[in-house]
């Protein structure tokens, strides 16, 4: 009926039958490889984690070593998301750089544009110029940013301690926050909204309305978040005590944001190093003393609570005015509107152009086509985004292009921290840990 | 590693970059802007003459706290004038131009000194100026320091293939940050405990961040017109 042959190299045997040859996979090459190793002298398992696991936040792999069910060791592994970001940067020109940053870390666009935008900025000289109006949007789209990043932190880390309702409300809160954002920029994500020398367009009345819709909505369901999680036993259990991180430990690996702050120290740098006017606001800078998962929860429930202390201040002192910088040799020309395939310049804006006057079309082309000159020299911004420090060092030649532009980004930075948060410990900290660092793998790998 | 297919996967040769690839980015000229060279302009940008970046030092006062800075890392520093190369303030950022062989030590006395303090080191990156051989590489630390409230940038020059001392031992943040370098430039840091690749993979050819290294890219189709890939289309200089 069937005559087997097996073929020495390859890695299944195979044999002939009436219907064709079939391949004969059952694995055994692993009791080849197992059956020398003594299990009893031998308890050290090495297990990689990731990289397509459903609770390293994205792409990241962990190799653990383990003895039992106690992490030894831990070494994580990055890069599967590069994009070549910062190369890609060179080759354009200043104001289409937006739209690449802002697909850097894709929870908290707007820090990305935000930070990029004061760099160019801080080169041009300008940052003095921007108007009151453009300033207090920043403000508010940035911290209303903060919020639904801090939503799908306590979303996914929900999910990954068992708390799987969590993650349904918490992207069910997000999906308001990106409702307002896609009113404005016309985009849920990845906006390049933010632009140097401003924003790209108003904010519409029907988006404040929303706003001021949602900071009645908010605060009744972050109650309701706490009453879920803060009482629970469970998530009492896997939070208190677990990766814990002092103030030393911070400062030494260069962890910055909700994890620096759980530890005691009240470093923010919209309060220690003010930028888009920030120092004109009222509100805290919450803190805990426990330095584990457990604080940095406490840490980020709060400043959400205080980023609506800030959006409503913003809200109010939203005047009518320019959100453009006023120099023509800078403001990008465009009023957008919604076309037949997506957003694009207004129709009465190009018609205004073209038939305006010669002079108007030439400037128009060359401000599109070539960009604006940056004055030589080297800046760095440093913002503070919902993970911590987000750094922007950028170089102009003179030209019309980024010389180098990097991103010195906290998820990238923080990652660092885990081997110190979670060898010694179980397991199943190591995922309580490493979601407290909230990283995203778009921002860390650039 | 043979192309012979045996009952599995077929085996090929990674393909990584062309190295010898021309540089991509033009460098930028001193006359004629906009692209333009010999005659057939007549706007008169072609004669325009380009300001070179300033590097020069900067005289004293520098202003703010960076006389401070600068007087305090004189006084802990005994190399402080072999060290330092160049002060620079500009766009209100004091830039500290350090002998590379010397960065390791001078982060340490920034980071233990007193009056200095800079517990933190935010970033740690680098810049490649092609064309300036011995002084190809400008690795930049942004140290901040959270006691004064103070930023300052030091930067520590280095030719292809010459090495510079790790500062992991005086921040053990820059490990990563140092192996992205090392990823993206070729930047050889002595004394890092792990020096290997961090973004690309293991077996990538070159550093994909110098300026010599193409950027890739294929043309595409848009409405019957074919877009050239962005580093082959036009540049304005």
């Amino acid at each position: 009926m069937t005559s087997q042959t097996t073929s020495g190299a390859g890695y299944a045997t195979e044999r002939e039958t009436t219907e064709g040859r079939v391949f004969n996979v059952t694995g055994g090459d692993w009791d080849t490889i197992t059956g020398g190793i003594d299990p009893l002298s031998n308890e050290k398992i090495v297990v990689n984690m990731g990289p397509q696991h459903p609770s390293t936040h994205g792409v990241l792999r962990l190799v653990l070593e383990l003895e039992g069910e106690t992490v030894t060791q831990v070494r994580p592994v990055v890069g599967y998301l590069h994009t070549g970001i910062e190369k890609n940067l060179e080759y354009r020109n200043w104001t289409q750089g937006t739209t690449f940053v802002t697909r850097m870390d894709y929870l908290a666009p707007l820090f990305n544009e935000t930070g990029y935008c004061l760099a160019v900025e801080k080169l041009l000289g300008i940052t003095d110029d921007i108007t009151e109006r453009a300033n207090t949007i920043r403000v508010l789209f940035m911290e209303l940013n903060r919020i639904s990043s801090h939503l799908v932190w306590i979303a996914t880390t929900g999910m990954e301690l068992g708390a799987i309702s969590m993650m349904l409300y918490g992207f069910r809160e997000r999906e308001y926050i990106l409702d307002i954002f896609e009113e404005t920029s016309g985009l849920r994500m990845n906006h390049a909204y933010i632009r140097p020398g401003g924003v790209a367009q108003d904010i519409p009345d029907s988006a404040v309305r929303k706003i001021r819709e949602f900071l009645k909505y908010l605060p009744k369901k972050l109650k309701e978040y706490e009453d879920m999680l803060s009482g629970q036993v469970i998530w009492q259990e896997r939070t208190q005590g677990v990766a814990v991180l002092d103030v030393t430990g911070c400062l030494s690996l260069g962890v910055t944001g909700p994890v620096l702050r759980s530890a005691g120290l009240a470093w923010d740098l919209r309060k220690t190093m003010p930028y888009c006017g920030y120092e004109d606001y009222e509100f805290d800078v919450p803190t805990a003393t426990s330095a584990d998962v457990w604080g940095r929860y406490l840490v980020r429930m709060a400043e959400i609570r205080e980023s609506l202390k800030i959006v409503e201040q913003a809200l109010d002192r939203l005047r009518p005015g320019p959100v453009m910088i006023a120099d023509k040799k800078i403001a990008w020309p465009a009023q957008l509107a919604v076309g037949v395939d997506g957003m694009g310049n207004s129709l009465e804006h190009v018609a205004k152009i073209m038939g305006q006057s010669m002079e108007s079309l030439i400037h128009h082309f060359k401000l599109v086509t070539e960009g604006f000159r940056v004055p030589p020299g080297q800046v760095y911004v440093g913002i503070e985004h919902p993970r911590g420090e987000l750094g922007v060092h950028a170089v102009s030649d003179g030209g019309t292009h980024p010389y180098r532009v990097h991103y010195r980004d906290p998820s990238f930075v923080n990652l660092q921290a885990i081997p110190a948060m979670a060898e010694g410990a179980l397991l199943a900290d190591v995922i309580a840990g490493g979601a407290s660092l909230d990283p995203v793998m778009g921002g860390c790998d650039r | 590693m043979t192309n012979e297919s045996d009952g599995g996967v077929p085996a090929t040769q990674p393909v990584g970059a062309d190295l010898d690839a021309p540089a991509q980015t033009p460098p930028s000229p001193d006359k004629g802007m906009f692209g333009v060279k010999g005659s057939g302009d007549v706007s008169g940008f072609g004669g325009l003459a380009r300001r070179r970046p300033s590097t020069a030092d900067t005289p004293r006062p520098f202003g703010g706290y960076f006389d401070e800075v600068h007087d305090a890392l004189e006084e802990a520093y005994p190399g402080f004038a072999d060290a330092i190369e160049k002060v620079v303030v500009d766009r209100g950022e004091l830039t500290l131009h350090i002998k590379a062989e010397r960065i390791a030590e001078v982060c340490q006395i920034m980071r233990d000194d007193e009056s200095l303090r800079f517990e933190l080191c935010s970033s740690v990156d680098a810049v490649d100026y092609l064309g300036s051989d011995n002084r190809r590489f400008h690795v930049c630390y942004q140290l901040t320091s959270m006691t004064y409230r103070r930023r300052v940038r030091c930067e520590a020059a280095v030719a292809e293939g010459v090495s510079l001392p790790s500062v992991t031992s005086v921040y053990p943040t820059a490990d990563w940050q140092e192996r992205e370098v090392y990823d993206m430039f070729g930047v050889v840091f002595d004394g890092h405990p792990n020096l290997t690749r961090i973004l690309m993979p293991d077996d990538w050819e070159g550093h994909p961040q110098r300026k010599d290294y193409p950027l890739g890219g294929v043309p595409v189709e848009y409405k019957g017109a074919e877009i050239p890939p962005p580093d082959q289309r036009r540049v304005y200089q």
